[in-house]
């Protein structure tokens, strides 16, 4: 419609007033992009402050943590092997459970019982973190501790599993909208050549909606890896280079919590820490969402599979 | 026979050996049975866990909650603390959050939606909204930390709380904000138009009244979600043992999700009481802004004729 032909332009309003809020609303509109660019210059600047005395390479390579100890260490590796463990244990809950999800909300499911089921799915995602955290150690863990002989109090098997029931709803719901955008011709040219509801599903409408299936569960990744309050009350505090679920791990973000919990004076090495933690974090999931991004964008061009 | 006829019926018979027997159309529905058993389960897992995990909080929280709970001060020991500074934090700063975040929202979103023309610079500016809606939110306080309560010297204050939310927020309402402004019909704007008035007249007079159930409702459900957030507060400072009510805006603070992580995180069962309890009077919280949006929305939806 005509929307973008009655768009004023700028330049031509006629009274002064209208110019002065035209140019306040801009500046709104501009305080995203400060935001963006506060973010990048924040983390850039105290984390370049960090590199000048720990060297790029000993922090990617060494294999401990260790900088509020007397004897320091900084490599990344426990804290990022923490993230990612959690990370996997949520997806290996939230990927099967939300396609199944996915595939019978969007192909199996009478009508009325998927427009019941999908807003109490969204349920799940607006539940405070916080909340998830409670659970997840007072009775999550304890519940493991009597299946899993060895299960420690704080464990990154019990993190991820709550982890992976909040992540579920996003793989579940953009799953769905993958699937459902999927153009009905190719399931009826299945049917016509003689297939079964299922063997359509698994053969032609999961391969092509796959693009839009792995954007989802790229999306739920990266919101495992900025998940903060679950891994913070019960992963543990203990950065442990490890892919043993049972024990406990401490994950980037909990590393921040755990220093912003205790009076470290502001300028020194150990507060530029958590910028150089915070700076990896924001560059990961910057990067995942970006080819999430894309992969959706490819999507809505041209349904390319 | 000829030994073509014999080879013929050999190759046959060892062929024929080793095809399958066909599938038949029971085999199928009971395949799609059984999936249809499997995708059913795979959907009321997560259901059912988070019913038996919400029951067993109300279970666990029901003895503690009063009166006295909600109108106390935290203490050391778990059978008389309260709860009282961490709502009237959190109430005030939901307050601080909406002062800031709802002219900004807005106006970037009356921007993008009526004065911006599509280029580099729109495209600039929601490429920068969809992205800081994916930032996780530790990262805004590592923001706030620097920027609010260093930089401009805040200290560790409600304002710095609200100003970290408020930036939280402002994608989310944001994009509520644009979908209110683009349900009022482009004929409205058009008659405004021909009746003389210029561009900020129309908004004022015609379309932002008719979008401000859109708007509301987006902010109360961004409040909804912003008062379950704890790792930015933290991350700027907010405190978790506090025994006062906050004075002003300078003052330091708590937040309910903040006294929840506080009571978790202690060894004393006790203490995971009072977590529980006061996780229940957050979802309530949460609950009734969700309901007062939803309301909200029914009530004041007013249906446009043209």
């Amino acid at each position: 419609m005509g929307a973008a032909s009655i768009k004023a332009s700028l330049e031509a309003p006629r009274a002064l007033s209208e110019r002065v809020i035209a140019r306040t609303l801009q500046a709104c509109g501009w305080v995203s992009v400060l935001t963006t660019a506060g973010i990048v210059g924040v983390l850039l600047f105290e984390a370049l402050g960090f590199f000048r005395e720990v060297s790029v390479w000993s922090f990617l390579t060494e294999t401990s943590w260790t900088p509020l100890f007397a004897e320091k260490h900084f490599g990344v590796w426990p804290l990022l092997a923490g993230t990612l463990l959690t990370t996997a244990i949520a997806i290996a809950v939230a990927l099967p459970l939300g396609l199944l999800a996915a595939i019978y909300l969007a192909e199996l499911a009478p009508r009325r019982v998927a427009t019941l089921v999908k807003p109490v799915l969204e349920l799940l995602a607006g539940v405070p973190t916080v909340v998830y955290g409670y659970f997840a150690l007072t009775m999550v863990t304890p519940v493991l501790q009597q299946i899993i002989p060895g299960l420690a109090g704080f464990s990154a098997l019990s993190a991820g599993v709550v982890m992976g029931i909040m992540i579920l709803p996003i793989i579940a719901s953009l799953s769905e909208d993958a699937i459902t955008a999927v153009p009905s011709s190719l399931r009826e040219g299945a049917y016509a050549l003689g297939g079964t509801k299922l063997g359509a599903v698994f053969r032609v409408v999961l391969p092509s909606a796959s693009s839009g299936i792995i954007a989802a569960l790229i999306l739920g990744v990266s919101r495992a890896i900025g998940e903060t309050m679950i891994v913070a009350i019960a992963a543990g505090q203990q950065p442990r280079l490890t892919v043993d679920p049972r024990e406990g791990v401490q994950t980037m973000t909990a590393y921040i919590v755990q220093v912003s919990l205790g009076d470290t004076p502001t300028g020194t090495l150990e507060y530029r820490t958590i910028f150089a933690i915070g700076l990896t974090l924001f560059l990961v999931t910057l990067m995942l969402n970006a080819v999430s991004h894309r992969l959706r964008q490819r999507i809505l061009k041209g349904g390319a599979m | 026979m000829t030994i073509q006829q014999a080879a013929t019926e050999e190759l046959l018979a060892v062929r024929t050996s080793h095809v399958p027997a066909p599938l038949t159309e029971r085999d199928d529905q009971l395949a799609e049975k059984a999936f249809r058993a499997i995708c059913v389960l795979a959907i009321m897992l997560p259901l059912l866990l988070l019913v038996v995990l919400f029951g067993g909080a109300l279970v666990e929280a029901l003895p503690r909650l009063s009166w006295d709970f909600i109108t106390g001060y935290p203490s050391r020991r778990p059978e008389t603390a309260g709860i009282l500074p961490a709502l009237v934090g959190s109430a005030c700063l939901m307050l601080l959050t909406a002062v800031l975040a709802i002219p900004v929202g807005l106006g970037a979103a009356i921007y993008l939606e009526e004065y911006a023309r599509p280029g580099r610079i729109t495209s600039l500016i929601e490429l920068n909204i969809s992205n800081l809606a994916g930032v996780p939110s530790i990262i805004y306080g590592l923001l706030g930390l620097e920027i609010f309560v260093r930089v401009l010297g805040l200290g560790r204050s409600l304002i710095a709380g609200a100003a970290t939310l408020s930036l939280l927020l402002l994608p989310m309402v944001i994009m509520t904000s644009r979908e209110a402004l683009r349900t009022v019909p482009v004929s409205m704007r058009e008659a405004c138009f021909a009746l003389g008035a210029d561009r900020w007249q129309t908004l004022r007079r015609v379309v932002l009244p008719m979008c401000v159930p859109g708007v509301l409702t987006g902010v109360i459900l961004s409040l909804a979600r912003a008062i379950g957030e704890t790792a930015p507060l933290i991350t700027i400072g907010a405190l978790t043992y506090v025994a006062f009510l906050p004075e002003g805006l300078d003052s330091p603070f708590t937040a309910l999700p903040i006294q929840i992580f506080n009571w978790v995180s202690r060894p004393q069962p006790g203490f995971h009481v009072d977590a529980a309890a006061g996780i229940i009077v957050l979802l309530l919280l949460m609950l009734v802004m969700n309901g007062l949006a939803i309301w909200l929305r029914k009530r004041l939806q007013r249906r446009v004729y043209w």
